[in-house]
């Protein structure tokens, strides 16, 4: 369990939530801020994606040449490449629900630490909404196979 | 007639330092483990059957370094986390469904899509990223402006 891999991906977790954190994605106000475009807006989030795709832009397409990873036998890249109605559903729902709390998963799950229970509360619903669509999913598939 | 846009708040370096840290995160993560730093899906792949035990251990471990991560982050630096955001149960509990379903939906989320998705110059992810933004600017404007809540 504790290997070159697992501890990588901590470290890896550690700096992303830092980077979050240092970011300002933690906080509500900036992200309602960002989308606020009308009002008072605050273009920082512009510059925390800007500034992440300054570094992976240039730095994927170097990484996914290469025949593997260092640590990991494989890539595993998504192959889905069609854009169905779940693509579009989803990131509307999605867009929706992160400006109504001002949470993206990431910065929701770093934000446990304040232990505020309306963080829980919000991770809570998240996983349940995981949950809720995985589910309506394998009850579609058992109903088409039947 | 006039139209401006009123600028406030915008911290430029520290929004620009922590992109650029969160980029290196998951450069790390592709270049060492090959995957994709999407938080939606590895926190996903965690807790349902998806996936096998290594791959699920990989992804636990990450979320525990970036719990670790907001810990730090709550210490050392309280006023970026949603300390400073007045939140509400009802506003918490619909976002977050909303999130979850979504993000499930849609197989990914900001950092799924929106920084590696977009670096894998994906077309999904272009498209997920302009509709999640054009959604968020939309319901943003009717609750702060037609509805008159928070902002």
């Amino acid at each position: 369990m504790i290997t070159k891999i697992n501890l990588l991906s901590l470290f890896s977790g550690l700096i992303f939530s830092i980077g979050l954190g240092i970011s300002g994605m933690m906080n509500p106000n900036k992200v309602q801020g960002f989308l606020d475009l009308s009002g008072r807006w605050d273009p920082s989030l512009a510059l925390v994606m800007g500034g992440a795709l300054l570094v992976t832009f240039f730095i994927y397409p170097l990484i996914i040449k290469r025949k593997e990873p260092i640590f990991e036998e494989n890539f595993d890249l998504p192959k889905n490449k069609k854009i169905d109605k779940n693509l579009l559903i989803g990131s509307f729902l999605f867009g929706i629900g992160s400006a109504i709390g001002g949470l993206c998963p990431g910065p929701a799950l770093a934000n446990i630490a304040i232990l505020n229970p309306n963080i829980i509360l919000f991770v809570i619903a998240m996983l349940m909404g995981f949950f809720i669509h995985t589910i309506a999913v394998s009850y579609l598939l058992n109903k088409s196979i039947k | 007639m006039v139209y401006y846009i009123v600028i406030e708040n915008f911290t430029l370096i520290p929004s620009l330092s922590g992109g650029i840290i969160i980029g290196l995160s998951a450069s790390l993560l592709m270049l060492f483990n090959g995957r994709i730093a999407g938080i939606s899906g590895i926190t996903k792949g965690l807790i349902t059957k998806e996936h096998s035990n290594n791959e699920k251990y990989w992804r636990l471990f990450f979320l525990i370094g970036l719990l670790m991560g907001g810990f730090i982050i709550s210490i050392t630096m309280p006023s970026m986390t949603a300390k400073s955001s007045k939140l509400h149960p009802i506003q918490m509990i619909i976002s977050g469904l909303l999130v979850g379903i979504g993000t499930s939906l849609s197989n990914g989320c900001t950092s799924g899509h929106g920084i590696c998705g977009l670096a894998r110059k994906s077309t999904r992810s272009i498209v997920s990223v302009i509709i999640f933004m054009l959604s968020g600017f939309f319901t943003v404007y009717i609750l702060f402006h037609v509805l008159g809540l928070g902002g």
